[in-house]
């Protein structure tokens, strides 16, 4: 069954657009089905019962029952290799 | 998807401020003038900058990408701002630690999830450390027009000037 995967960054305008481009590409690369989601940071509970990945650009403090990898270097590009390594393994899992 | 408004007036060399809200408020009250945005543009950028930062530790210049909710803009655009010396913004993503900041790309979006080209184009410039250098130290502002015309690729963006 496909992941959920939220894409969530502050305004839900700018960079969780990026990402979830991203994201979608990385998966197409990996031949991974992924349900994803792209939404504001505040309305990631509204999925703590489906969701599988959070993987965000905004500061989040509260704990969720699934793992929250951020996304910052997709948009700066430092990094970001070790981030998507991040993301497969959680896709893969 | 309505065009996006970019021309020299939006871009603002040399901006001073001794924090952030200062020179959130200094671009985006050129915005408010030009009508470009509404007036409520400008504390809701600011009240958003504090909420989730948007500082960019990118390759030798850091940058900014504040923006908020599209019900606060008129026109569709994106500013520019070279910040006389650097400010800290918060690193996006983070709580508390800083980047001294002095490239700032003000985003005024009118619809949500629409902007992804312009975006990721925009995401690449900010890889790439020589075209950000250029763009700090340059004091022509018609050639940072140029400059980010053709890496943004507006032209396929936007009609005529206004």
């Amino acid at each position: 069954m496909a992941k959920q995967v939220l894409v969530a960054c502050g305004a839900g305008i700018a960079t969780s657009t990026v990402v979830n481009s991203a994201i979608e590409e990385l998966a197409k690369e990996n031949n991974l089905k992924v349900d994803l989601k792209q939404i504001k940071i505040a309305e990631v509970g509204a999925y703590v019962d489906t969701a599988d990945l959070l993987v965000t650009t905004a500061m989040t403090k509260t704990e969720y029952p699934f793992p929250v990898i951020n996304a910052r270097t997709f948009l700066t590009g430092i990094g970001v290799e070790d981030t998507k390594k991040q993301i497969l393994e959680e896709l893969q899992k | 998807m309505s065009e996006l408004f970019f021309n020299e007036s939006v871009i603002l060399l040399d901006v001073e401020g001794d924090n952030k809200e200062e020179v959130l408020a200094t671009i985006s009250n050129n915005l408010v003038e030009r009508g470009l945005v509404k007036e409520s543009f400008v504390p809701a950028i600011i009240k958003r900058e504090g909420e989730f930062a948007t500082g960019l530790p990118t390759a030798g210049v850091s940058v900014a990408i504040p923006h908020t909710d599209v019900e606060h803009v008129n026109k569709k655009t994106i500013s520019i701002a070279v910040l006389k010396n650097p400010v800290d913004f918060v690193i996006m993503g983070d709580d508390s630690e800083t980047t001294p900041v002095q490239l700032v790309f003000m985003l005024a979006m009118d619809e949500a999830h629409s902007q992804l080209s312009l975006l990721q184009k925009l995401m690449q410039v900010f890889q790439e450390e020589d075209t950000l250098k250029y763009l700090v130290n340059q004091k022509d502002k018609t050639k940072i027009k140029s400059l980010l015309e053709e890496k943004l690729d507006f032209v396929a963006l936007k009609g005529g000037e206004r």
